[in-house]
């Protein structure tokens, strides 16, 4: 709570170990306070919450946890390679495995060519690849990720998303907040949608694969009794002209519907599964215009 | 472990400060005019009726002056180098990516306050080093206990620095500077009512003093270094506004410590328990 105003209510999240899990809501829906709480930067009012099956905020556990603060900042006249050395102290990285460390990893976010510079040279995409190394430098088993594409051009947010791969990959757990949707469609095993500090709805991303689907087809001879014999396999099948609009709850039936429209005498130009895109599905979810 | 690597980088963040080279051309400019205004002051002695024993209390005199010029430089300075570092990186967000790591939040606190304590002291014995050196080697006089003296200074900005960082974990950079600064001012007046009531021996007026030195013990300790390093004869002869009239005691030191550690204690409680 700040004052009067409740940031996050009745949030129960529950997040497997080495999923890519994405965090989504409007501005104002509680996503950054929920992130420093489970970090402790705040104190929650009431409630708890297990990080690595350590109550959040402990201190020893944060030595497996890495974070990319949303605008990260640092002291300006340091330089890459000091900042990493600097957190990878302060996170208890022996300096022989720092030596080795830290130039892969200036080389894995791009900034090799700026190696020497301070970050207060640094634009804020720069400054954004520098803290995304920092959050890596003591190869944690938990990434929080707070708008990690921020100021980021597409080369960038490409570069952030094979990163978050290969931290996966690794075995890693990667919680990340995003505002970019498209990012997070691609990159996120499962989502959760918060909205006024509560849990609206969550997504399996592999999973959605398999829901519900529209299918816009195109198709002349198309009468009654066709479109009435859809329903064994449509859960909806709207007709306007050669038009023809239906959604199935699953895309293995799509074969049955294609053969029973050409079965039944259609002559089918064009059949089209649109799955929701996750955009779609989040303003299904928040409404229209929410400030996101 | 921790609190030593905020150490380390609060004293190279602290010593890239403008405010700090600031602090330490004015100090050497103050450096500069004080050597020539005493070599000046000398010249004119040497060339006057002054007895040799006066002449030496006049130029004793001087220094003290030119010591407590420094000693308002090394407070000014250290709040405000300090003020900025805690309210400043709450602020920006800076403090994120350090209060996650493996270190309690005292750790932090505790390291930057050691970073500009050792910053202080660095600037402390430059200055003091610099004053004394030439009222030894252009006046011909010594502080009488000088160590004594520098180690009550820093004891001071560290008054001050502690003050600075407790306000810091409450309110933003420029109010907590301006709260401090309020302080040092009570502070400093006070210091002087107590002097001046030592003419009239007006316990009221004292009464006034002892309360803003109670509020805030930085003056008085000043006041107390200055007793240490004055020459026994100059301080009697009241030939400096530092003579004294009004000495503070050793428990007004003590309590000096005590204040300083409580307002670090303070500052350490409410930062580990705030939110970020």
């Amino acid at each position: 709570m700040f004052g009067e105003k409740v940031a996050v209510r009745d949030l129960t999240l529950s997040v497997r170990r080495g999923e890519i899990f994405g965090f989504l809501g409007p501005n104002g829906a509680g996503k950054s306070t929920s992130i420093k709480m489970l970090l402790g930067l705040a104190t929650p009012s009431g409630g708890e919450a297990w990080v690595l099956g350590a109550p959040a905020g402990n201190v020893e556990i944060r030595r497996k946890i890495g974070f990319l603060p949303e605008n990260f900042r640092f002291y300006e006249w340091l330089t890459p390679a000091e900042l990493l050395h600097l957190h990878g102290r302060l996170c208890g990285v022996p300096s022989s495995k720092l030596e080795e460390r830290v130039p892969a990893l200036i080389d894995l976010v791009g900034l090799t060519p700026h190696i020497n510079k301070r970050l207060q040279n640094f634009s804020k995409g720069m400054l954004q690849r520098a803290g995304l190394a920092q959050a890596l430098v003591h190869e944690p088993e938990l990434i929080f990720l707070d708008e990690p594409t921020s100021g980021l051009d597409p080369l960038g947010r490409r570069m952030v998303r094979d990163i978050i791969r290969a931290q996966r990959d690794r075995g890693a757990t990667v919680f990340l907040n995003s505002h970019i949707l498209s990012e997070i469609e691609i990159t996120c095993d499962q989502v959760v949608f918060i909205r006024e500090g509560e849990v609206v709805t969550s997504r399996d991303l592999h999973a959605q694969q398999e829901e519900a689907v529209r299918v816009d087809v195109r198709a002349k001879k198309l009468s009654p009794e066709c479109i009435e014999g859809l329903a064994r396999w449509c859960d909806s099948a709207h007709a306007d002209e050669e038009r023809l609009t239906l959604t199935t709850s699953s895309r293995g039936r799509l074969p049955d519907i294609l053969r029973y429209l050409v079965g039944s005498g259609a002559e089918v130009y064009q059949f089209t599964p649109q799955r929701m895109t996750l955009e779609e599905l989040f303003i299904s979810v928040m409404g229209e215009d929410r400030g996101f | 472990m921790g609190a030593w690597i905020m150490a380390g980088i609060t004293f190279r963040e602290a010593a890239r400060k403008k405010i700090l080279w600031t602090a330490l051309l004015a100090g050497a400019g103050f450096l500069l005019v004080f050597g020539i205004g005493l070599h000046f002051q000398v010249g004119d002695l040497k060339n006057s009726a002054v007895p040799p024993f006066l002449r030496y209390q006049v130029i004793s005199a001087m220094l003290m002056i030119g010591l407590y010029t420094v000693d308002l430089l090394a407070v000014v300075m250290t709040t405000l180098t300090s003020v900025d570092t805690i309210a400043g990186e709450i602020t920006s967000g800076t403090i994120h990516a350090i209060a996650t790591k493996p270190m309690d939040r005292w750790q932090i606190l505790i390291g930057k306050w050691l970073g500009f304590v050792a910053m202080a002291a660095v600037y402390v014995a430059l200055m003091f080093g610099g004053a004394i050196a030439e009222g030894y080697y252009i006046g011909g006089v010594l502080a009488q206990h000088p160590l004594n003296g520098v180690l009550l200074v820093f004891l001071e900005c560290v008054v001050a620095l502690s003050v600075t960082f407790m306000f810091g974990t409450w309110f933003s950079t420029l109010t907590s500077g301006v709260i401090t600064l309020g302080l040092l001012g009570v502070a400093f007046l006070g210091g002087w009512l107590e002097q001046m009531s030592g003419f009239t021996e007006g316990s009221r007026l004292a009464m006034v003093g002892i309360i803003s030195s109670l509020v805030m013990p930085s003056e008085a300790v000043w006041r107390r270094a200055a007793f240490e390093m004055e020459s026994p004869l100059s301080g009697s002869l009241q030939f400096s506004p530092f003579s004294d009239i009004s000495i503070p005691s050793g428990a007004m030191i003590g309590y000096a410590i005590v204040y300083l550690l409580i307002a670090l204690g303070i500052a350490v409680y409410h930062f580990r328990e705030r939110d970020l």
